[in-house]
């Protein structure tokens, strides 16, 4: 993963949106830039825009044909990404660091022990290794308000299984290529289950039914599992959000 | 008067929608919506904008529905074997249902989804931005036998009947504008796929339709592995086989497999209302022809409602007319 210089693209994106694709590979740096450039797309508040959505690279952006078009979108993309250097992107804020109890091994995270040994640690030490890391929300995806939350150290640069797991349970925490997903849903998966959370990715009846934001940090604290089980009674599942500006 | 609807068969095919969920690409939620937008811009020009918020999209064996008030109807979209209690109806005309009676859609004739408007409209409340179900976001589900609607007041029940020269005549290949993989492609292997013969495959919902053909799959120059990025509506994605699927309303807002290109909006109806079996053929066209084939929601409603006019019965069904007036006490008789 190491960062070379990006050359961010702009290419057509169907009828109405134009993507601005930072690098061909994930890596901080581009994920740093697509967050920042979305924020900065949005204080621009160009004519004619109807949406503008960050993804691990690249960030999209809606227009209304009506009044708009690629060449002329295109055009006002291509001169904000020249106004700014985009290999050093401070993230944009204010934005929430969420602190979520995890319950790690077990039945909560089958896979912690193959995990660990991959990483060649023991599994208190790979618990320490994920807990002690701030996250970022990389991009949401998938299935509504799913986040891809990065980057776990080295060692975990582990890849996907081709034996996919049958189905993880909603809000599991499962792991690989140094990312960890939160699924929002039941799913099958080849990465990795190594935790349960009870974080409520999307629920569609409230008002804001979408918890994270791309940007967002997220820390994993341990619980243990009958503590978990306690946090059930809770809509939040214990999660707390720190605004950090 | 407002009233209800009751659906008195329903299934997995029959689902609340409308023209989606806009602007939560972000939040990994597509658009959705009716898996033909063309249906609902046909609905609003036969029996006005209420009726097309909220549609019911019908597709496979169909449903079946009553009402408490006296509300006027219409089909749209896909051809369905449908029926007012004994007697056969049509699609993209006006129809009268009164309480008591039984209105059944289905099974699909020709095209795969045929919606069912209401001239007041549905009172379904929003979720998310929108009032249909999304069933990948798992926001809404099918509609099952025995659930009931709030039904919109239609205003004029007793309105003449109307009809609709529906403008789907497209023809000849399925347009394909490019996209940010398009170039990943060799020229060789654009060429061969629009050369291809396609069958629209069994395999499809209103996530995406798969693209049968002989002979080997499309595939990048180099079978990169691609960063996930975003995919849009009308994306031709090939997957691992080189199989292509064009993906529809309800698709994934990221994916990794790379894209050859996008059906325009203009085709994509077409696309999704294919049966299994159906032949298709795709061209690559360039961004200035795909500019030039769009057309606004007000520009095409604007041409749909110029090709509404009275409908002139056919004297067969007078008969059934006369008795419908006796029965509902709702025409006013200004009408004749």
């Amino acid at each position: 993963m190491s960062d070379t210089k990006l050359q961010p693209t702009v290419h057509i994106q169907g009828p109405d949106a134009v993507l601005v694709r930072f690098s061909d590979r994930l890596s901080d740096t581009a994920n740093r830039a697509a967050l920042r450039f979305a924020d900065r797309v949005e204080r621009a508040a160009l004519d004619g825009i109807v949406e503008i959505a960050s993804a691990l690279v690249s960030v999209l952006v809606r227009f209304d044909p009506v009044s708009s078009g690629h060449t002329e979108l295109s055009a006002s993309l291509q001169a904000l990404l020249e106004s700014e250097d985009w290999s050093d992107s401070a993230l944009p804020s204010p934005r929430t660091l969420w602190h979520v109890p995890v319950a790690f091994g077990g039945d909560y995270g089958p896979q912690l022990a193959s995990v660990a040994e991959a990483a060649g640690v023991r599994e208190t030490q790979a618990v320490e290794d994920i807990t002690s890391t701030e996250l970022r929300v990389l991009a949401l995806g998938f299935a509504p308000g799913q986040p891809y939350l990065g980057f776990l150290p080295d060692a975990y640069d582990l890849p996907r299984q081709t034996d996919l797991t049958a189905e993880v349970p909603a809000s599991s925490i499962v792991l690989a290529v140094r990312q960890i997903v939160l699924f929002a849903n039941p799913a099958p998966t080849g990465w990795r289950q190594v935790g349960q959370s009870l974080l409520p990715c999307c629920r569609p009846e409230w008002e804001k039914p979408v918890l994270l934001s791309a940007g967002d940090g997220v820390r994993f604290h341990a619980v243990g599992h009958g503590e978990l089980e306690a946090l059930r009674s809770d809509p939040m599942g214990g999660v707390k959000g720190e605004v950090m500006s | 008067m407002s009233g209800t609807v009751l659906v008195t068969a329903g299934g997995p095919g029959v689902t609340l929608q409308d023209a989606g969920r806009a602007g939560q690409t972000g939040f990994g939620l597509s658009r959705g919506g009716a898996s033909d937008p063309m249906a609902l811009i046909e609905a609003e020009a036969l029996l006005g904008a209420s009726a097309a918020d909220v549609c019911i999209e019908i597709s496979g064996m169909g449903a079946r529905f009553q009402v408490t008030a006296p509300t006027r109807i219409a089909l749209t979209g896909a051809t369905a074997k449908a029926s007012i209690d004994k007697r056969d109806i049509k699609g993209f005309v006006t129809e009268l249902l009164l309480p008591g009676q039984t209105l059944a859609v289905g099974p699909i004739i020709d095209g795969v989804y045929c919606y069912l408007s209401f001239a007041g409209g549905l009172n379904v409340p929003l979720r998310m931005g929108g009032r249909g179900a999304h069933l990948l976001g798992r926001i809404g589900q099918h509609l099952k036998d025995g659930d009931t609607l709030e039904l919109g007041c239609d205003p004029a029940p007793d309105s003449p009947a109307r009809k609709l020269d529906p403008d789907r005549t497209s023809k000849g290949p399925v347009r394909v504008m490019p996209g940010p993989q398009t170039e990943l492609f060799d020229e060789t292997v654009r060429q061969r796929f629009q050369a291809t013969e396609f069958t629209r495959s069994a395999r499809g919902n209103r996530q995406g339709v798969r693209m049968d053909h002989d002979g080997e799959g499309f595939a990048t120059a180099d079978q990169l592995a691609l960063v996930s990025d975003f995919i849009s509506e009308g994306d031709i994605q090939m997957t691992g086989d080189g199989r292509p699927f064009v993906l529809l309303s309800e698709h994934q807002t990221t994916g990794g497999y790379p894209r050859i290109g996008t059906v325009i909006p203009a085709d994509l109806p077409r696309v999704a209302q294919a049966v299994p079996g159906t032949k298709l053929t795709f061209q690559l066209i360039s961004l200035e022809d795909a500019e030039a084939a769009w057309r606004s929601k007000a520009d095409i409603l604007k041409r749909l409602k110029s090709r509404c006019s009275a409908l002139v019965r056919d004297p067969r069904d007078i008969p059934e007319l006369m008795s419908m007036n006796l029965i509902s006490g709702v025409v006013s008789g200004r009408e004749s």
